[in-house]
C-alpha cells in the first residue's frame, strides 16, 4: 500500500521566519490524520504547500502519487480541500455551490445531478438545498463546504481547522459527518487542529506541531502513554512543546478567527 | 498514464481536449458571477446611475456652451459613447475588490485548489467582468433614447457595441485583478482604484476630442485602451458617427489587451492565496 502523503524535510520560509522547518511526515492511504498545535505552529503553512498553494522553500512532499511541485494539476486532481475560511459563496445557493464545485472539479456531466443531490441528502441539507447559503448555521455551512470538496471523490481530503468557532453540538455534528464519509469513501483526511478533544476523537494519528517542527508523532494512546499514566493530550501538548495550547498566535492570527467565527456563528 | 493515475477512482473517462476543457471551465468561474449578480443586482444597478447623471448633467451644460469642437457630431451624440465606455470602466477598475473579499473569504482557495488551470480561472473573471458592462450598456442606451441621441439600431452595429463594451471592461477587470493580486488589501485597493480611473478617463477621447489635447497627453492618449474602445463604439452605436482608426483596429487593440492582461493575472493570481 502506498501512502497518501508524504513529506521529506519539507521546509518553507517567509523573510526570516520558518514557517514549516523540515517536516517529514507520511500518512498511510485510508488513514485519518490530524496535526496539532497553536496558531502559527506550521499547520496551515504545511497544509496549503500539500495542496499547491504555496511552493516550499525546500524539500519534497507527493500527494496521492504526485509530486507538489512537478505536477500540481495531478495534485489537485486528487484532492479536496475545505480551507479555514469561508469557501461556499453566501450569495448563492447550496445546490448552485455545489453545482460550481462539480463543474470545476470536473465531475462528468451525466454524474452531476445525481452526486448533488446525494450529497445533500448525505450532508443532512436535502431540506435547504436551494436556500442562500448566508441564511445557514456555522455547522450547516461546514457541511456543506464538505460536501463541496468530495463531489469529485478525492483520494485525500484536507480540512483546515474544520470546527473553528462551531458550537459544540455543531462540532459533534460535523464529527460525525466527516467520519461516515470517511466509511463511505474509505477516503484519507488530513486535518488540523487547536482543540486536544477533535484530535483524540476523530484521529488514528496525530502530529504535535510546534514552531514548524514535528515535536511528537503517534497514536492519541501512544502519546498520553509517553508521558504518563492518565495524561491527556493537552498534557501531552505541554510535555512535548514545553506552552500551553492557550499561547501563541499573533494578532493577525486572532483577528482572522474571530472574524471566521463571526462568519460561521 | 502512469498505473498510479489509472488507479485514481472516477476520473472522468471522456476528459475533453484541452482547449475545450479551458472554455468549459472559463464558462464555470464566469457563469458563477453572473448568477451572484441574478441574486443581487443592486450594485451593477447603483453603478448606471453614474452615467445617466453624465448625460443629463454634464453633457447637457457642455451642450449648450458650445466650447468642444466636434464637427459635424452634436456634443451629445458625441458625449454618449464616452460616457457608456466611462461608466463601464469605473465598474470594472474595482472588480478586484470582490477578488481580495473572495481571498478574505476563502473562497479563491477553493477555486485555485481546482483542477481548472489558472488561466482558465482568469479568463473566467475576465469574461464576467465584461458581461456585467451589458447592464450598463442597456441603461445608456435607454437614456440616449430619452434625450433623443441619434443612435444606429441595425443588429451588426449593436452585436459590434456589445462586442466592443465586453472587451473593453473585460480588459479593465483584468488590470483591476492584477493590480488586486499586486496590492493584495481592500484598503489599499480602494486608494489605488481611485487614483487610476481618473487619469485612464482624461487621457482618451471620451469626452472630448483628442486633437483637443496637448502634445504629451495626446501621446498617453494613444496608449490608452479606452480610446480605442470610445473611437468603435463612436462609429457603432451613433448615427453618422465617425471613428478615426478602422473598427477591425480598435478591436484588435482591445482583445490583445485583454490577452496579454490575462496572461499576466494568470501569473499572479495564485499569489493572492499565498
Amino acid at each position: 500500500m502506498r501512502n497518501a502523503i508524504e513529506c521529506s524535510a519539507l521546509t518553507r520560509r517567509f523573510d526570516v521566519v520558518t514557517a514549516v522547518d523540515a517536516l517529514t511526515l507520511s500518512v498511510a492511504e485510508g488513514e485519518m490524520f490530524g496535526l496539532l498545535g497553536p496558531n502559527g505552529a506550521g499547520k496551515t503553512t504545511t497544509i496549503k504547500m500539500l495542496i499547491t498553494l504555496l511552493d516550499p522553500t525546500s524539500g519534497h512532499a507527493v500527494v496521492a502519487g504526485h509530486d507538489v511541485g512537478r505536477d500540481a494539476r495531478a495534485v489537485r486532481r486528487s484532492i479536496g480541500y475545505v480551507p479555514q475560511l469561508l469557501s461556499s459563496d453566501g450569495t448563492l445557493t447550496a445546490r448552485e455551490n455545489l453545482d460550481i464545485s462539480s463543474r470545476l472539479y470536473h465531475v462528468p456531466r451525466a454524474e452531476r445531478r445525481d452526486r448533488i443531490e446525494e450529497s445533500l441528502e448525505f450532508m443532512g441539507l436535502a431540506d435547504v438545498g436551494d436556500r442562500l447559503v448566508r441564511t445557514f448555521s456555522g455547522g450547516m455551512i461546514r457541511r456543506l463546504e464538505i460536501a463541496q470538496a468530495m463531489l469529485h471523490r478525492p483520494e485525500v481530503l484536507f480540512l483546515d481547522e474544520p470546527t473553528v468557532g462551531l458550537d459544540p453540538v455543531a462540532r459533534r455534528t460535523v464529527w460525525e459527518h466527516v467520519r461516515r464519509l470517511r466509511e463511505r469513501d474509505g477516503t484519507t483526511v488530513m486535518l488540523t487542529t487547536h482543540y486536544m478533544e477533535e484530535a483524540a476523537e476523530l484521529c488514528e494519528r496525530v502530529g504535535i506541531m510546534h514552531l514548524g517542527k514535528l515535536a511528537a508523532l503517534g497514536t492519541p494512546a501512544e502519546l498520553e502513554a509517553q508521558v504518563g499514566p492518565g495524561a491527556t493530550l493537552d498534557a501531552v501538548f505541554t510535555h512535548f512543546t514545553g506552552t500551553g495550547l492557550e499561547d501563541g498566535g499573533s494578532y493577525r492570527d486572532v483577528a482572522r478567527t474571530r472574524r471566521t467565527a463571526r462568519r460561521l456563528g | 498514464m502512469t498505473s498510479l493515475e489509472r488507479a485514481v477512482p472516477h476520473v472522468a473517462s471522456a476528459e475533453p481536449v484541452a482547449p475545450v476543457r479551458f472554455l468549459l471551465d472559463s464558462w464555470t468561474v464566469a457563469h458563477a458571477e453572473i448568477r451572484k449578480l441574478a441574486h443581487d443586482p443592486t450594485e451593477v444597478l447603483t453603478r448606471a446611475v453614474q452615467p445617466i447623471l453624465w448625460l443629463l448633467v454634464f453633457g447637457q451644460v457642455i451642450a449648450q456652451s458650445r466650447v468642444i469642437a466636434t464637427g459635424n457630431l452634436s456634443y451629445m451624440d458625441f458625449l454618449t459613447p464616452g460616457v457608456l465606455a466611462q461608466s463601464a470602466l469605473f465598474s470594472a477598475i474595482f472588480f478586484g475588490i470582490a477578488v481580495i473579499w473572495e481571498r478574505d473569504l476563502g473562497v479563491l482557495h477553493k477555486y485555485l485548489v481546482s483542477p481548472a488551470s489558472r488561466e482558465a480561472l482568469v479568463t473566467g473573471k475576465a469574461v464576467a467582468g465584461g458581461l456585467r458592462a451589458l447592464v450598463q450598456t442597456f441603461v445608456v442606451y435607454i437614456v440616449a433614447v430619452l434625450v433623443g441621441i441619434h443612435l444606429r439600431w441595425e443588429i451588426p452595429a449593436l452585436v459590434g457595441a456589445a462586442l466592443v463594451v465586453v472587451l473593453g471592461a473585460a480588459g479593465f477587470a483584468t488590470f483591476s485583478l492584477i493590480v488586486a493580486c499586486l496590492v493584495r488589501t481592500r484598503e489599499r485597493f480602494m486608494g489605488i482604484g481611485q487614483i487610476l480611473t481618473m487619469p485612464l478617463f482624461f487621457a482618451s477621447s471620451a469626452i472630448y476630442p483628442i486633437a483637443m489635447m496637448p502634445g504629451w497627453l495626446q501621446v498617453l492618449a494613444h496608449l490608452n485602451p479606452l480610446t480605442y474602445q470610445v473611437d468603435a463604439l463612436r462609429a457603432l452605436m451613433i448615427d453618422g458617427g465617425p471613428s478615426t482608426y478602422p473598427i477591425a483596429l480598435d478591436i484588435s487593440v482591445l482583445a490583445v489587451t485583454v490577452v496579454v492582461l490575462v496572461a499576466i493575472a494568470s501569473r499572479l493570481y495564485p499569489r493572492l492565496a499565498q
